[in-house]
C-alpha cells in the first residue's frame, strides 16, 4: 500500500490553510510526504500550537514568589512550603464527550491525571468542569449520564478523590458540551520532572499501552478515495483504560525514584510526533524514532497512523542508559511494554524510520517553533443594553425557582458518583464551595475550586474575565486558604469569526488583569476553540481552577453556622440583578451588563476573612443567586433555618461581587463588626440561623419543603430513572 | 500485633488501609500480589478496596488467583484472621472464603456516601466494640456492591448470626440489604463500607475506629 | 480451535443492567419487551484440535475463572 499523493483536498481535510502548506514548503523546500503532512497538521493544529490564542496568552501574569513551573510544561507547579509542591491544570475533552460521552469524558480524566503524574507528582484531588444543553435537547440526558458516569468509571479505578467542579445547563451547548478536567498532584519541590531531553544518544523509551488506531483523524477518512480498506482504518473512539493508567503512575514514580530519567512527555494528541518534537525542542536536540520498535495493537499500522494515534496512557521518555535493566524491572513488574523506540541525536533533526525507509525527515524546531501564529482580527463585544424593568417577586417563589433548577439544585447526584473520599485526607466533600484535601502527613490543607460565569462573560467578557478568577480566589478564601494560583481552560466558539476572537481576548485582559492585582498568577491551561451549536459559538466559557492553601490546620473556616449564628454580609450590595441567575431561572432574561468587580475591594474583603478567621464559624462567598441562595444553602447544610431582614429582589438576588457571607456568634460577630469598622470596610448583619423555617424578607416558608426540593430537583429535571426506588414497588 | 495489607496492580485502598491499621497500633506490612507468602508472623490479613486488574471479568476474580491469594487462603485455613473490604471482600467472596457473591448496585450507577450501618452481631473480633442494633455512619463507594446468595445460604447466615453489618437504607440492592458478612470461624470479614475511611474525624467521622482499635487489641492479646 | 464461552446471570438472579436495558428499549419505543438478560460472550483462541479435551480445559477455566458458579451459569460452544 503506498501512501496518498499530496493534493489540494488532502491538504485542506488535515486542517492545513493554502497558506500554511506554503509555509510547510518554505521550511522544508520539498513536497512534504504523507507522514510529514500528518505530523505538521498535528504541530500546527490549534490544540498543539495555540496559534489563535498564544499572542493573547503570552499577556497573562504568570510568575510569583510560589510559582515553581508556569505554562508551558505538561503542569503548572506551585510552591506549597516545606520543600513540598501542588502540581495542576485543567484541560477540555469537550468534542469526544460530545461524539461518545462516557469514552470521551473518561479520557479526559486519563489525560490531565497523566498530565500531572508525568511531572513526578501523585495525583490528590480532581475536579470537573460540566457544561451542557438544554434539558429538552434530546441529547442532553444522555450526555450527562454518560459524561458522568465516564468521569467516575475513569477517577474512581485510579483512585483520586474528586473533590469539585460545576455542572450547568444552557441552550448554547446543546451541540456542544463541555468537559473540563482538573487533576492537582502532591511533588517534592526538587523532584519535578520536565519534558527537555538533554544529552546525546540517549534512549528515547516507550511505556505504557500499545499504539492503536484510536483517533487517527477525520483526516485519513477525508483521503479515503485513495484506499479501499475504509472500514478497517475508519478512525476508532479513544478508549481509556483506567487500570493501565494507575499501573502507569506506580511504574513512573518509582521510575523517576530510581533515577534513570532525564525528560518524560505523555502521550495525549497526536502522542507520539508531540511527545517526541516537545522533547527534541526543549532540550536543543534531534530526535530519530525506528517505528519498528513502537508495541502495536493492530497490525499493518503505518507510519502516518503510528505518528498520529491517540491511544491513551502511553508515554515517552529518555532515560539514563546505564539505569535500563533496573528501569526495564519496574516495568516488568506492572506488566507495562518497555520499548526503546529511538535515541536523541546531535542535529536539527526529526527523523522517523519505518520498514527500512526513511517517512520523515523534518527540521525539529521548525515543528513548533515555526508554528504559524496569528493576529486574529477582533472586535470588542458592544456595550450590554441597560437591563429593562425587573418586577419584584416573592423572595420565596424566587428561591424555589433557582434552587428547583438544575443549574443550582444540590447535585449530589453528580458527585456521588465520584469517590470523593479515596486516599483518606478529603477534609471537605463536594457540594459546599472548595474542596479540601489535606496534605497527607501534614498539618497542610489544600483547597480548590472551580468556576466561571458564562453569562458575564458573553454580556461583558472583560468584566466576565475578571469575575470567574474573582469568584474562584473568593471560593478559596472563604475556606481561610491563601489563593496560591490558578489554571485556565479558555472554552471558546469559531476564534475565525471577529466577535468571537473579541470574546476570547476579552477575557483573556479581564482575566490577566484580576490575576495581576490578587497576586493569582496562571501556571497552566487549555485553550479550546470552535465550540459551536448551528454554527452559533457557545457561551464563552474561560474555566478557572483556583488552588489555596491552608497553612495550619487552625486556619480553616467552616460552612455551618448553629443555632443562634448571626449572618452578616461582608461587601456593598447594589442590587446588580444584570445577567442574574434569578432573572434567567424565572424568565430566560439574559438582559443587562455583568456585575463588575471592584479588584482592590477584592482583595481588602479577602484579606479580612483570613486575618479574621478565628472569629468566624462559617463562610462563603456570595455569587449565583445572591444573598438568598447563599444563605439558604448555607442554613440548608447545617439542617437550620434562616431569617434575612433583608427586603427587595434586587438586595436578595442582586449578584454584587466582592462579598461573602459569614456566621458567627453574638459574640464573634461584635468583633468582627468592630474590626471591619477599624479597617473601614463594609460589614452588615443581615439576619439570624436557626429555626426550621427560611424567612427572605417578607417571604417564608418551612425549611424542610425547600430541602427536598433542593436535593431532588436535579434527578427530577433529568427525568432519570431511580431503579432502586422502582425495584422498591 | 502484625497486619499484611495486600496489593493488587490496580488496588487504590491500600494506602488508607495500612494508615488505619498503624492508627489503630498494628505493625504493617505491604505485599505484593505477586509474593508467594505472607511475611513471617502475620496476625491479620487486609485486603483493601480499590480495582484489583481493573474489575476486568469480574470484581476480584482475577485477584482471587493471585499466588498472594493461595497464602491468604492457607492464613484462613490455619485459623488466621483476614478483613475484606470493599473490593476486598469481592476477592474474599471469589475465593471461597466468604460465601455469597458482590454483584452490580441495583441503581447501576457507582455510589459515594455515608450511610447508616446496622451492626448485626457483636460476636466477633472486628465487631466486639459496638452494640447489636447500634446504627454507625461508614462511607461506602462501590459500583458492584449488590450482596447476593441464596435463600437456604441467608438462613444459614442468619441462624449462625454471621451478618455482621446491614444498611440501614437501600444503597445498592443487597440481599437483606446485607453489607458484611463473617465466616464460619468467625475470623474472616467482608464488607463493602470502609472502616478505614471512618477513623479520622477530619475526614469521614469515627465510627470505623472501634472496629480496628478493637480488632488490634484482640489480636494484641491473643 | 476457538471457544466460545457465553456467561449470564442464573435465572432468578436479578440483573441490574439488563432491567436498565429494557427500560431504555422501552422508553426508546420497542414495545413488547418483556425481559433483556445482559451477559458476557468470552472467546478463546486454543492451540490442539481435540474437542474433547478442549471442553474439559475451557469447562476447567469456566469453573476457576470465567464463571463465578454463585451467580452466573456458562455454556460452551467449540469451533
Amino acid at each position: 500500500m503506498s501512501d496518498p499523493q499530496i493534493t489540494e483536498d488532502l491538504i485542506a481535510a488535515h486542517g492545513l490553510k493554502p497558506d500554511e502548506y506554503q509555509r510547510i514548503l518554505g521550511i522544508i523546500g520539498r513536497e512534504p510526504s504523507f507522514t510529514e503532512l500528518g505530523i505538521f497538521s498535528a504541530m500546527w493544529n490549534e490544540h498543539c500550537s495555540y496559534k489563535s490564542s498564544k499572542k493573547w496568552l503570552r499577556t497573562l501574569p504568570t510568575t510569583g514568589p510560589q510559582v515553581i513551573c508556569g505554562p508551558g510544561e505538561n503542569a503548572g507547579v506551585v510552591d506549597i512550603g516545606d520543600g513540598q509542591a501542588v502540581v495542576f491544570k485543567m484541560e477540555s475533552h469537550n468534542h469526544p464527550s460530545y461524539i461518545e460521552p462516557y469514552q470521551g469524558a473518561a479520557t479526559g480524566v486519563g489525560g490531565i491525571l497523566r498530565d500531572v503524574f508525568t511531572m513526578g507528582a501523585r495525583p490528590i484531588a480532581a475536579m470537573n468542569a460540566l457544561s451542557f444543553g438544554d434539558l429538552e435537547h434530546p441529547k442532553t440526558r444522555s450526555l450527562v449520564s454518560g459524561v458522568v458516569s465516564g468521569v467516575g468509571g475513569y477517577g474512581n479505578c485510579f483512585g483520586v478523590p474528586n473533590v469539585g467542579g460545576e455542572v450547568r445547563f444552557h441552550p448554547s451547548y446543546n451541540g456542544n458540551c463541555l468537559v473540563n478536567a482538573f487533576a492537582a498532584g502532591l511533588a517534592d519541590a526538587d523532584a519535578i520532572f520536565y519534558s527537555a531531553a538533554s544529552g546525546v544518544g540517549m534512549p528515547v523509551v516507550y511505556l505504557g499501552a500499545k499504539t492503536g488506531r484510536d483517533g487517527v483523524g477525520g483526516a485519513t477518512m477525508a483521503s479515503a478515495e485513495f484506499d479501499d480498506t475504509i472500514e478497517e482504518k475508519r478512525p476508532t473512539v479513544q478508549v481509556g483504560d483506567p487500570f493501565t493508567e494507575k499501573r502507569l503512575m506506580e511504574a513512573c514514580l518509582e521510575l523517576m525514584a530510581s533515577g534513570a530519567v532525564i525528560s518524560i512527555q505523555d502521550m495525549g494528541a497526536a502522542g507520539l510526533t508531540c511527545s517526541a518534537v516537545e522533547m527534541g525542542d526543549k532540550g536543543d536536540l534531534g530526535i530519530r524514532l525506528d517505528l519498528d520498535r513502537v508495541p502495536c495493537r493492530e497490525p499493518g499500522m503505518t507510519a502516518y497512523e503510528m505518528m498520529l494515534s491517540e491511544s491513551q496512557e502511553r508515554m515517552l521518555m529518555v532515560l539514563r542508559p546505564e539505569k535500563e535493566t533496573e528501569a526495564r524491572a519496574i516495568f516488568d513488574k506492572w506488566d507495562l511494554d518497555f520499548a526503546i523506540v529511538g535515541e536523541t541525536i546531535p542535529e536539527d533533526r526529526f527523523l522517523i524510520v519505518h520498514g527500512g525507509e526513511t517517512k520523515a525527515d523534518l527540521p525539529l524546531k521548525a515543528l513548533s517553533g515555526t508554528a504559524p501564529e496569528y493576529d486574529r482580527p477582533w472586535v470588542e463585544t458592544p456595550a450590554a443594553a441597560p437591563l429593562g424593568p425587573v418586577e419584584e417577586i416573592d423572595a420565596i417563589e424566587g428561591l424555589k425557582a433557582l434552587i428547583g433548577s438544575p443549574n443550582h439544585a444540590r447535585k449530589s447526584w453528580v458527585w456521588e458518583q465520584y469517590d470523593h473520599m479515596v486516599m483518606g485526607d478529603t477534609a471537605r466533600a463536594p457540594g459546599a464551595g472548595s474542596g479540601l484535601v489535606r496534605v497527607h502527613g501534614t498539618d497542610k490543607t489544600l483547597a480548590f475550586t472551580s468556576d466561571v460565569s458564562p453569562r458575564y462573560v458573553k454580556a461583558n467578557p472583560y468584566e466576565g474575565g475578571k469575575q470567574a478568577v474573582a469568584e474562584a480566589w473568593r471560593n478559596l478564601v472563604a475556606t481561610g486558604a491563601k489563593p496560591l494560583a490558578a489554571t485556565d481552560n479558555l472554552n471558546f466558539g469559531n476564534p475565525e469569526k471577529p466577535e468571537i476572537m473579541g470574546q476570547l481576548v476579552g477575557a483573556i485582559k479581564g482575566i490577566g488583569e484580576a490575576c495581576a492585582a490578587l497576586d493569582f498568577p496562571i501556571v497552566s491551561g487549555n485553550v479550546s476553540l470552535y465550540n459551536e451549536t448551528d454554527g452559533t459559538g457557545i457561551l464563552p466559557t474561560p474555566t478557572i481552577g483556583g488552588v489555596g492553601l491552608i497553612e495550619t490546620a487552625g486556619r480553616a473556616i467552616g460552612t455551618t453556622p448553629r443555632e443562634g449564628d448571626v449572618a452578616l454580609v461582608l461587601g456593598v450590595t447594589e442590587g446588580h440583578l444584570g445577567q442574574s441567575a434569578l432573572l434567567w431561572e424565572t424568565a430566560r432574561r439574559a438582559e443587562g451588563d455583568a456585575p463588575r468587580v471592584d479588584l482592590a475591594a477584592e482583595k481588602a474583603h479577602g484579606l479580612f476573612i483570613r486575618d479574621n478567621h478565628a472569629t468566624i464559624r462559617a463562610c462563603t462567598d456570595l455569587s449565583d443567586g445572591g444573598l438568598a441562595l447563599a444563605a439558604f444553602e448555607m442554613a440548608e447544610g447545617a439542617g437550620l433555618g434562616v431569617e434575612i431582614g433583608v427586603t427587595g429582589t434586587a438586595a436578595l438576588f442582586g449578584e454584587d461581587q466582592g462579598r461573602y457571607l459569614i456566621a458567627a456568634d453574638e459574640e464573634s460577630a461584635a468583633l468582627l463588626e468592630a474590626a471591619a469598622g477599624a479597617a473601614g470596610l463594609p460589614l452588615a448583619r443581615v439576619g439570624r440561623f436557626g429555626g426550621d423555617r427560611v424567612k427572605l424578607g417578607d417571604a417564608e416558608a418551612p425549611l424542610a419543603g425547600l430541602s427536598d426540593l433542593y436535593r431532588t430537583a436535579f434527578e427530577r429535571a433529568l427525568h432519570l430513572p431511580d431503579a432502586l426506588a422502582e425495584l422498591a414497588v | 500485633m502484625k497486619a499484611a495489607v495486600i496489593v493488587f496492580p490496580g488496588s487504590n485502598c491500600d494506602r488508607d488501609m495500612a494508615v488505619a491499621l498503624r492508627a489503630a497500633g498494628a505493625e504493617v506490612e505491604m505485599v505484593w500480589h505477586k509474593d508467594a507468602g505472607l511475611p513471617r508472623g502475620v496476625d491479620l490479613v487486609a485486603v483493601p478496596g480499590g480495582f484489583s486488574f481493573g474489575d476486568y471479568l469480574r470484581c476480584g476474580a482475577i485477584a482471587a488467583q493471585s499466588p498472594v491469594c493461595r497464602a491468604v487462603i492457607d492464613h484462613v485455613h490455619k485459623g488466621g484472621y483476614a478483613l475484606g473490604v470493599c473490593n476486598g471482600f469481592q476477592v474474599l467472596t471469589e475465593t471461597g472464603l466468604l460465601p455469597g457473591a458482590l454483584m452490580r448496585n441495583a441503581g447501576i450507577r457507582f455510589v459515594c456516601r455515608t450511610v447508616p450501618l446496622a451492626v448485626g452481631t457483636n460476636d466477633s473480633a472486628f465487631t466486639a466494640g459496638y452494640a447489636r442494633g447500634q446504627t454507625l455512619q461508614i462511607p461506602v463507594a462501590h459500583h458492584d456492591g449488590n450482596y447476593f446468595v441464596d435463600q437456604a445460604t441467608r438462613e444459614m447466615l442468619e441462624a449462625e448470626d454471621r451478618i455482621a453489618f446491614t444498611y440501614g437504607d437501600e444503597v445498592n440492592g443487597s440481599v437483606g440489604r446485607i453489607a458484611g458478612v463473617l465466616s464460619e470461624n468467625r475470623r474472616v470479614l467482608g464488607m463493602m463500607p470502609h472502616p478505614e475511611r471512618a477513623v479520622d474525624a477530619g475526614h469521614g467521622g469515627t465510627d470505623g475506629r472501634a472496629m480496628l482499635d478493637g480488632l488490634v487489641g484482640a489480636l494484641v492479646a491473643a | 480451535m476457538k471457544a466460545r464461552v457465553q456467561v449470564m446471570l442464573k435465572t432468578g438472579v436479578l440483573d441490574p443492567q439488563g432491567e436498565a436495558v429494557r427500560h431504555a428499549l422501552g422508553a426508546l419505543g420497542f414495545d413488547g419487551v418483556e425481559g433483556v438478560r445482559q451477559g458476557k460472550l468470552i472467546e478463546i483462541d486454543l492451540a490442539g484440535d481435540d474437542p474433547e479435551a478442549a471442553k474439559r480445559q475451557v469447562t476447567e477455566m469456566c469453573e476457576k475463572l470465567l464463571a463465578n458458579t454463585v451467580i452466573e451459569s456458562y455454556k460452551i460452544d467449540l469451533n
